[in-house]
């Protein structure tokens, strides 16, 4: 590892991320993760900065793991949700952000249902901005600590083969698994149902299976997406019973793989959709190591990026 | 100027000797003592003397972790430093903690490592020991207990501290900035 400092002021996405920068944000998380294993479970090196979490779509754990990413490093955070501001009267969104900015806010965690919302913000304000996700394009803190949970359980990314299987098309931690996975040196395959699966997707060198068996026996990791009903507007298959039965990732198929593969999930389940029960609470899957990481990811982040403030 | 050699290995080992032994004296068979070595270069310092105890003191198990104080500094915004590994695989709670560091300066970095320790408990008694102590040039009321070489340097000068574990010869060196 050569850096020393991230590339970048703000995180919007991994797309403007280095592979340094990528390694240099995994380096700093397996400290966290010590920290957040101690008896006192907190540093203080964001004592002076105050972070402002803006979220403009639902989201349980992405917001709760920042917030406790921020208490852990000693910010004071304030809290936003769309359902209770003013944005329902109608205000935009720089002047959201800026009224915000304006109580003396360093860094904006937001979470928005367009796409580009982080881009666009970073264009107009000052403070350092990070993306928890906009709309179906990017989860860059989703993909860093899904590529550490990988990065833990096998060792190293690089070299690694990783199937991404399920809603393609409206997944924003697909896009941003597939850029960080790249970056560190794996191969990544997607696999779906060809309505779930964006034209020119194959344009970004990733693998392309509409078979769910054959990517199994190709991969060392199966991350299982969501299947994204609030963003399905019309019907892209006859019926979630026939997506399981296709898609649907059981026991008796993981068994007879004659390979033990690493499932992933970035959740919330769908328990008896995208994965059973079983497997979801089997050995084999880490999913609620990526939620223990998460905090130590987001902790990382955040702190390096608070170390790019004064430059 | 040339950098000029404050200890040449002979004298570094001299020192490392003479700095357990003072350890002894106050602590005995190690029982009640653990000895933290701060990242990066302290570790190097804390494992040596670890070693040294290890062969003067046939069977006994002295505890020896590790501790890096960047999360706790006050100057991270204003330098680039890369976080190193913690390990304390013992609980310091009512323990005697022997902190180590391989040069004492301003005693910034011996703040944060107090700071960092505290957050795995509360230790009986806390001593400094160093290799070497950079005297008036301290920006905090910090002294150690154990000093390996005490200099007289002033801010533009320099110290460097090379081991053997690092592929060269124990050497301690004074730069001078030109």
């Amino acid at each position: 590892m050569s850096a020393t400092k991230l590339s970048v002021k703000h995180l919007l996405g991994i797309k403007q991320l280095t592979p340094d920068d990528i390694q240099l944000i995994l380096h700093t998380a397996d400290q966290f993760k010590e920290v957040i294993n101690r008896p006192i479970k907190k540093v203080p090196s964001l004592r002076d900065i105050t972070i402002a979490n803006l979220f403009f779509e639902n989201s349980t754990r992405t917001r709760v793991s920042f917030e406790l990413a921020e208490r852990r490093l000693s910010a004071d955070t304030v809290n936003f949700s769309a359902a209770q501001s003013s944005v329902k009267k109608g205000e935009t969104l720089i002047d959201t952000v800026n009224n915000i900015l304006a109580m003396k806010v360093d860094m904006v965690v937001m979470r928005h249902p367009n796409p580009g919302a982080c881009v666009f913000l970073s264009r107009h304000i000052d403070a350092s901005i990070i993306n928890a996700g906009d709309g179906a394009h990017e989860h860059p803190t989703q993909a860093l600590l899904d590529a550490y949970s990988i990065r833990e359980r096998l060792g190293d990314v690089k070299g690694k083969k990783i199937a991404i299987i399920g809603d393609i098309l409206h997944s924003r931690v697909a896009l941003s698994n597939i850029f960080c996975l790249q970056k560190l040196g794996a191969e990544v395959m997607v696999c779906g149902p060809r309505t779930l699966m964006p034209r020119y997707i194959s344009s970004l060198g990733v693998k392309v299976e509409f078979d769910l068996r054959k990517a199994l026996e190709w991969c060392d990791v199966a991350n299982m997406l969501r299947i994204q009903l609030e963003r399905q507007d019309i019907k892209y298959f006859p019926s979630l019973r026939e997506y399981t039965m296709q898609y649907g990732l059981d026991m008796p198929t993981l068994r007879s793989l004659g390979k033990e593969i690493i499932v992933m999930h970035p959740g919330p389940i769908n328990r008896g959709v995208e994965i059973t029960s079983e497997v979801a609470d089997s050995g084999q899957a880490i999913i609620l190591d990526q939620v223990e990481n998460g905090v130590a990811v987001r902790m990382a982040v955040l702190y390096l990026l608070a170390g790019r403030m004064q430059d | 100027m040339a950098p000029r050699l404050i200890l040449h290995p002979q004298q570094f080992a001299i020192t490392i000797n003479r700095l357990c032994h003072q350890l002894i004296e106050t602590h005995d068979n190690f029982s009640e003592s653990v000895i933290i070595g701060l990242q990066p270069r302290g570790v190097l310092l804390a494992r040596r003397i670890h070693k040294t105890l290890n062969t003067i003191l046939p069977g006994h198990s002295i505890s020896l972790g590790e501790l890096d104080v960047t999360f706790y500094r006050d100057d991270f915004r204003r330098r680039d430093l890369i976080a190193n590994r913690t390990q304390i695989d013992f609980v310091i709670e009512d323990k005697n903690v022997i902190l180590v560091d391989d040069v004492l300066y301003t005693g910034r970095t011996i703040r944060a490592g107090l700071d960092a320790m505290m957050a795995f408990g509360r230790p009986k008694d806390v001593e400094l020991l160093v290799l070497i102590d950079r005297r008036f040039s301290r920006n905090l009321p910090i002294q150690a207990k154990y000093i390996g070489r005490t200099v007289d340097t002033i801010a533009s000068e320099k110290i460097k501290v090379d081991w053997k574990e690092a592929g060269g010869e124990d050497h301690v060196w004074l730069m001078t900035q030109e």
